[in-house]
């Protein structure tokens, strides 16, 4: 299940709760789905500027390489240590241990132009039904 | 992070395509077949193949059946290794190579009788290699070939476990095969000829059946607690186990000492297809040579990234990825033969992130000791 509080991009990335302008960024549980099993991250260092829908970084499962594009503009506040450690976290806990970036974000009204989960979870049956 | 390959009506479906649809598989369109990529995640079914047992389709490969008094003297003449010195009951790993010594196809060669062959081939060279077999047939007299890809199923059964799981179905005809070896028996019912052969680096068996028993045969061994096994992890495994994939690895572009086969060139055997070419070249030494290597900095190799030292691109990556066993990534690629000593470092272009890496022993992986592998 997607979490109620969270927003999501059409790229399969969300954007988790924000307290104080302060919000966590990861890959929906589709995305980490439709990649299997994640073995690498690619992420920006500490400090990084991050722009909504701009390519911030990649992610690597045994067969494949996707980009990873930010749902929302902001600069990055701390890299999850533990995925960097165990990029399967993202498989098995992608709304929770999984997450990549704590990032601040620079204008919250960027949230608007994402999707709730009720609206992602309909717009997914669309595209997996195509 | 779309949804993938679009299928083709096209693409050829193996007998046992509903039962991998029932197991969740998720398929991909690989040498014009629809196969299994996964059916729950590769890295588990990389995992199963190492520690028990796995089970893959593999009815994708082509299959050839070469027959009759001339069976012998054409595949004498065909291929670079000593088909006397192949005796019946034994099967061995093989090449076709060109007249300029380029790669044809890499493949099994089994022997079933004085007079009885079958070669399993890559399911991307099929056509090319019965053209190929069709091409020399005029120089042999009573010699019969036929394709039996379609009318046959095989299946690859592989891991620590399978030799004694076999035991309960057909005695101990199959643990008692020694590698390489191959002979035909029954399976509970089912007629079918067995290896103990693999593309997986792991002690296991290959079965080839008629199509008719697909489902049967495959529901047999998934009872015996195999887990059903797709292409990705046939890939990491066979990565492991510093096997070479055609079309990746090698092609006619490349010959075999180049792709450290040379052990397959027995010159001392007389004339063959490629004989001359594969002596000259074998005499003059090579420049580029294949090396296995595995990553030192952050980043995944794969198939197609540049191999660059002192600035200069000095080769490229021909298969490369994550290897679960060992926990790190791997890769094989082409270098100038100055660069192929363990231990040398040179550079991964990983789009277009210059990535350290060093060359290392092959096979990256070897079974536990008392496995067979």
């Amino acid at each position: 299940m997607n979490p109620q509080n969270f927003r999501y991009s059409k790229e399969h990335e969300w954007v988790g709760p924000v307290s104080n302008g302060v919000a966590l960024i990861g890959i929906t549980e589709y995305a980490e789905k439709e990649l299997g099993d994640i073995v690498f991250l690619d992420l920006p260092p500490v400090g990084s500027q991050i722009q909504q829908y701009k390519k911030l970084g990649e992610v690597e499962s045994v067969k494949a390489v996707s980009d990873i594009c930010s749902p929302v503009s902001g600069v990055v506040l701390e890299i999850n240590p533990s995925v960097m450690e165990h990029p399967e976290l993202v498989n098995t806990e992608p709304y929770v241990g999984g997450w990549l970036l704590k990032v601040t974000l620079a204008d919250l009204k960027e949230l608007d132009n994402l999707m709730t989960a009720e609206e992602y979870e309909a717009w997914l049956t669309q595209v997996s039904t195509k | 992070m779309g949804r993938g390959i679009e299928m083709e009506k096209t693409l050829k479906r193996t007998p046992l395509y509903s039962s991998h649809l029932a197991l969740g598989a998720r398929l991909t369109a690989f040498a014009g077949w629809e196969m299994p990529v996964t059916y729950t995640s590769i890295i588990e079914e990389h995992q199963a193949v190492r520690s028990r047992a796995g089970l893959f389709d593999v009815s994708h490969l082509a299959r050839f059946q070469i027959r009759g008094k001339g069976a012998e003297s054409f595949l004498q003449r065909l291929i670079t290794t000593d088909v006397r010195r192949l005796v019946q009951g034994r099967c061995c790993y093989t090449l076709l190579c060109k007249e300029d010594g380029g790669i044809v196809d890499d493949m099994m060669l089994f022997r079933l009788g004085e007079d009885a062959f079958w070669l399993v081939s890559n399911a991307a060279n099929r056509a090319k290699v019965w053209e190929w077999l069709n091409r020399w047939k005029s120089t042999v007299d009573q010699l019969s070939l036929q394709d039996i890809s379609e009318e046959t199923i095989m299946m690859a059964y592989q891991g620590p476990s399978t030799a004694r799981h076999l035991d309960s179905l057909c005695g101990e005809t199959c643990s008692l095969l020694p590698r390489f070896g191959c002979t035909q028996t029954k399976l509970e019912r089912y007629e079918v000829l067995v290896a103990r052969t693999g593309y997986t680096g792991e002690d296991g068996f290959e079965f080839v059946a008629s199509s008719t028993d697909a489902l049967p045969l495959w529901n047999l061994l998934l009872q015996m607690g195999a887990k059903p096994c797709g292409l990705g992890a046939r890939d990491s495994l066979r990565l492991e186990a510093g096997l070479l994939l055609y079309g990746n690895d090698i092609d006619e572009g490349i010959n075999p000492y180049q792709a450290r086969l040379g052990r397959l060139v027995h010159l001392e055997k007389g004339d063959f297809v490629g004989h001359q070419a594969l002596k000259t070249i074998k005499e003059a030494g090579i420049k580029q040579c294949l090396v296995g290597f595995e990553m030192i900095g952050r980043g995944i190799a794969r198939s197609g990234h540049p191999i660059l030292a002192s600035d200069q691109e000095i080769g490229r990556v021909t298969s490369g990825g994550y290897a679960p066993s060992l926990r790190r990534s791997i890769g094989l690629g082409y270098v100038p033969t100055l660069y192929t000593a363990s231990g040398t470092r040179f550079l991964v272009g990983v789009r277009g992130r210059p990535v350290e890496a060093q060359v290392t022993i092959l096979p990256f992986y070897r079974p536990q000791a008392g496995g067979q592998g």
